[in-house]
């Protein structure tokens, strides 16, 4: 089930997510994010999400490292630098607690590519059967997004509207 | 305020590079419903060429011009989008339902692909102005405004 491919994509994630976290420099931080984002995108394509390995690539590994580090242009050299305060007692309670939760909640998921889980019970059957049919879409999840769901579209195109405006409103500012 | 990028390197690669992430942007926009991709990815691949252009040439290069007009087609994807559902309605049909689009002569599931193409665009559209404009409004204020004042 697990392949070496995937254990060796895993821990890149591991080492970059770490690294974002960890490194002392903004622009570093930045930087390792996009790998982050890449290494990401590339479980998404091994897992078979074509399209989710897209967006993750594109909106992630290069939209966003771009948007940061204009973000970071913008600010003062001083604020790039990063000091921080080791981590509360709280923190390192709480964090590996949540991480066991996880990992005991996790084993109750059903296995990849399971024809009997929930979600492949419910409604996607219908999807897949009808979406060339009555749509013309051989891409099934073109056909959800912009037909069957396109009401949830519409909103979430609104959304990035919403966040554009609001960018230009915050940011566009003159004395 | 972006100045034009000083290497020989950058600006031969982004004079080549700029058009083939723009055919490509409109490949994945145009194919999105035989293959990965679709709308949103499509107008960010865009958006993101034509921020490109405004990274290596600089805000006042004629290349960035096309991104600086772009500007003012903010909200063009949404009307696009709720113009399309709108359309729909026309004829007692229900909203963003595209089988109700009253085009004579399309059977039903072309209908419903068409609407999905004619979604997609508006999509792209929103997606891409609006990565533009996020950029132009973290690195150019003056640019902005002469661009809003004509």
């Amino acid at each position: 089930m697990i392949f070496s491919y995937e254990i060796l994509l895993l821990l890149l994630l591991l080492v970059t997510a770490a690294g974002a976290v960890l490194v002392k420099d903004l622009m570093s931080a930045v930087l390792l994010l996009g790998s982050y984002s890449f290494f990401l995108s590339l479980v998404w394509a091994w897992l078979g999400a074509v399209d989710v390995a897209f967006v993750e690539a594109v909106v992630g590994a290069g939209l966003g490292t771009v948007l940061f580090l204009l973000t970071l242009f913008r600010t003062a050299p001083k604020d790039t630098r990063l000091r921080r305060p080791p981590p509360s007692l709280v923190t390192l309670i709480v964090f590996p607690l949540l991480g066991a939760l996880l990992l005991y909640a996790a084993s109750d998921l059903p296995g990849f590519g399971d024809p009997n889980s929930p979600a492949s019970v419910h409604i996607s059957p219908t999807y897949l059967e009808q979406s060339y049919e009555k749509t013309h879409t051989p891409n099934v999840v073109t056909s959800v997004l912009m037909d069957f769901r396109s009401l949830d579209t519409m909103v979430e195109t609104v959304v990035i509207f919403a966040s554009g405006i609001a960018c230009a409103l915050l940011l566009r500012r003159h004395e | 305020m972006i100045r034009p990028h000083d290497s020989i390197i950058v600006q031969t690669l982004g004079r080549f590079i700029i058009p083939i992430v723009q055919i490509f942007g409109l490949y994945v926009l145009f194919f999105g419903q035989y293959g990965p991709g679709g709308g949103f990815v499509g107008g960010v691949i865009l958006g993101t060429g034509m921020i490109l252009s405004v990274l290596i040439f600089g805000h006042d290069a004629s290349r960035s011009q096309y991104a600086r007009n772009v500007l003012h087609g903010d909200g063009v994807g949404m009307l696009i989008y709720a113009g399309v559902g709108g359309l729909c309605m026309i004829g007692g049909g229900e909203f963003l339902n595209y089988a109700d689009l009253e085009i004579p002569g399309l059977e039903t599931a072309s209908r419903r692909s068409l609407g999905i193409i004619l979604t997609q665009i508006g999509v792209a559209l929103d997606v891409a102005v609006t990565a533009v404009s996020i950029v132009f409004s973290l690195s150019a204020e003056e640019i902005i405004e002469d661009s809003i004042n004509g």
